[in-house]
């Protein structure tokens, strides 16, 4: 049996896997879909309001759904893509799906508080649209999309310890056999100080990637 | 304001509206925001479109570079029906037409060159292109130490500059300018009109201007249009329109300063004759239309002793003197404005003195 720094240690990787995984999803998958929700709606320079209206039901449905019930749902889901539902890639499955809406929501409101007259600077300037969403919707949202990503990314370390509790592997897999199951005060205390420190460093690089790229003084 | 090249006033113009009208649906109902618009706008002048808030101004801006599109109507740039461009045509035509805003309306992520860069870059000009192009515009609106700052660091009138730099970056033919020193304090806005006319000048740029600051128009502006209600009210050369303003609002806008009769003055005013003829009170106005000099000699000599000067002030607008003299006169009973004929525009008599 190995030790107890080891065990932690093989945690840790596991929940860094799950969440760098799940996140690299969210964001390739996330950001495009809260462009799409921005731009098709109402004035939005790709109108297209059907559309809107099925993607934004969607995201609202995903995101009612508590992730516990989720990951429970996906099992079937989960099993088709990974081959298993059991493991740390059986866990980015829930996770991602739960995550993307809700980053993607958040994105959007960023993309959303842009201010329109930059929008029609840009279209007086003889931008098209594609233009107008990497060079005047993108940048300008970023500081408000990189703190979006920082609360998205909170929320996932938090779910994938319930993920855990249900053999994902990961540090909520340790608390919950250790902590739980053998009342194992110490180990349980270990993954508690690991989580905050893994929670702080990421708000605290989110934080301070934000404050870098607002220039808006 | 001598205009850059009067000799071009009968070439055909260079933006022409016809019928032009737009309505928005609003929440409560249509606004029509602007009807029967026709007008003219030469090559190379500076044309200036007053009206109070909500009149419409922006809005027929706005219709210049199919920001907005008409609901009715047509606008002509160069002859051109700009509402039959298709998309690649209508890029084109934005890059002919350059814009400046109120609230200059920055990249607040880009610095002051990739700002002025960006329309360039867009256009998928070459690099090395793009930089000489960008160092040029940035010498000419005076900002070459700001390459690297970000808007927040700029004053308003520094954004501004950015913004005019951005605007002309592509070599237009016009520069519309929605409220472009409505932000500013005092003296970046003259410093603003400044550039805005030696912009005129040098490029021969038509620059189409919105303001509800008459002096604004005053300043820098060939011909002014007034708008009220999505109408135009009062249109011509800006010495003509301020000389002699024809319509409520423009007076409402010029300030009614113009009109009004210090207070005291007006206590000791009555309106009959009275029987023993005293003093009475003249008005006597300079429009410019007769390219007339106020000749100080001469009006006194008409009217002879006594003359008091009460109030009065004359202004230059475009080379034409434009104001007024209130002049407290001798009254002997006869025809008194009848003397100052041919030595002034409108004389009137606005009251009689009471002796004191
Ligand atoms: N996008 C819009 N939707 C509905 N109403 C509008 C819109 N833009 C302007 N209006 C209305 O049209 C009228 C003219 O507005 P605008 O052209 O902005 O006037 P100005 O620039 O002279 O203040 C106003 O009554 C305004 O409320
Ligand atoms: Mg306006």
């Amino acid at each position: 049996m190995s030790s107890l720094s080891e065990r932690l240690l093989h945690a840790l990787l596991d929940t860094l896997l799950m969440i760098g995984a799940s996140s690299l999803v969210v964001l390739a998958v996330g950001l495009p879909l809260a462009l799409v929700l921005v731009t098709t709606g109402p004035g939005g320079i790709f109108q297209a309001l059907p559309l809107n209206r099925v993607l934004g039901s969607v995201v609202n449905v995903l995101r009612s759904i508590p992730f516990l019930i989720l990951m429970v749902a996906l099992i079937p889901f989960t099993r088709l893509i990974v081959g298993t539902s059991y493991g740390v890639w059986a866990a980015v499955v829930p996770l991602t799906l739960a995550a993307t809406p809700f980053f993607a929501r958040i994105a959007e409101v960023s993309l959303r508080e842009v201010d329109h007259g930059l929008v029609e600077a840009a279209q007086a300037m003889g931008c098209q649209r594609r233009h107008i969403v990497w060079n005047v919707l993108l940048p300008e949202a970023r500081p408000g999309i990189v703190g979006g990503f920082t609360i998205t990314l909170v929320t996932m370390i938090n779910s994938s310890a319930m993920a855990g509790a249900i053999g994902a592997g990961g540090l909520g897999d340790l608390a919950y056999r250790y902590g739980y199951q053998r009342f194992d005060t110490q180990v349980m205390l270990t993954v508690i100080i690991v989580l905050v420190l893994l929670v702080t460093l990421i708000q605290f690089g989110g934080d301070r990637l934000a404050r870098w790229l607002n220039k808006r003084g | 304001m001598v205009s850059f090249n009067r000799n071009l006033a009968l070439e055909a113009p260079h933006i022409r509206l016809q019928g032009l009208g737009k309505t928005y649906a609003g929440g409560a109902g249509p606004v029509e925001a602007l009807q029967d618009i026709d007008l003219s706008i030469r090559r190379g002048e500076i044309f200036g479109i007053i009206g109070r808030s909500g009149a419409g101004k922006s809005s027929l801006i706005r219709t210049l570079n199919r920001l907005e599109s008409p609901s009715r109507g047509q606008v002509l740039i160069d002859g051109e029906d700009i509402a039959a461009l298709d998309a690649a045509q209508l890029v084109r035509l934005r890059r002919r037409v350059g814009m400046i805003f109120q609230h200059f309306n920055l990249m607040s992520a880009k610095t002051v060159w990739q700002n002025v860069a960006l329309p360039l870059k867009v256009a998928g000009v070459a690099p090395a292109r793009v930089r000489e192009r960008v160092d040029e515009l940035l010498g000419l609106v005076g900002l070459q130490d700001k390459h690297d700052a970000y808007p927040a660091q700029l004053s308003g009138g520094q954004k501004q500059r950015v913004g005019i730099a951005r605007a002309l970056v592509h070599r237009p033919d016009v520069l519309l300018c929605d409220e472009a020193t409505s932000a500013l304090d005092p003296e970046s806005t003259q410093s603003i009109l400044a550039l805005l006319r030696d912009i005129n000048r040098r490029f021969g740029l038509t620059v189409v201007l919105i303001t509800h600051e008459m002096a604004v128009i005053r300043e820098v502006c060939d011909r002014v249009v007034v708008l009220d209600k999505g109408r135009i009210v009062e249109q011509g050369a800006v010495w003509e329109v301020f000389g002699d303003p024809a319509h409520p609002v423009t007076r409402t806008l010029l300030g009614e300063r113009e009109r009004g009769l210090p207070e005291d003055v007006q206590g000791r005013l009555q309106s009959r004759r009275p029987a023993e003829p005293g003093d009475l009170l003249l008005e006597v106005r300079f429009t410019g239309a007769g390219r007339r000099e106020p000749d100080l000699l001469a009006i006194t000599q008409a009217l002879g002793a006594p003359v008091i000067l009460l109030q009065g002030g004359v202004e230059r607008i475009q080379g034409h003197a434009h104001g007024r003299l209130l002049l407290q006169v001798g009254d002997d009973g006869e025809d008194v404005p009848a003397r100052l004929h041919g030595l002034a525009d409108h004389v009137e008599v606005l009251g009689y003195v009471v002796p004191v």
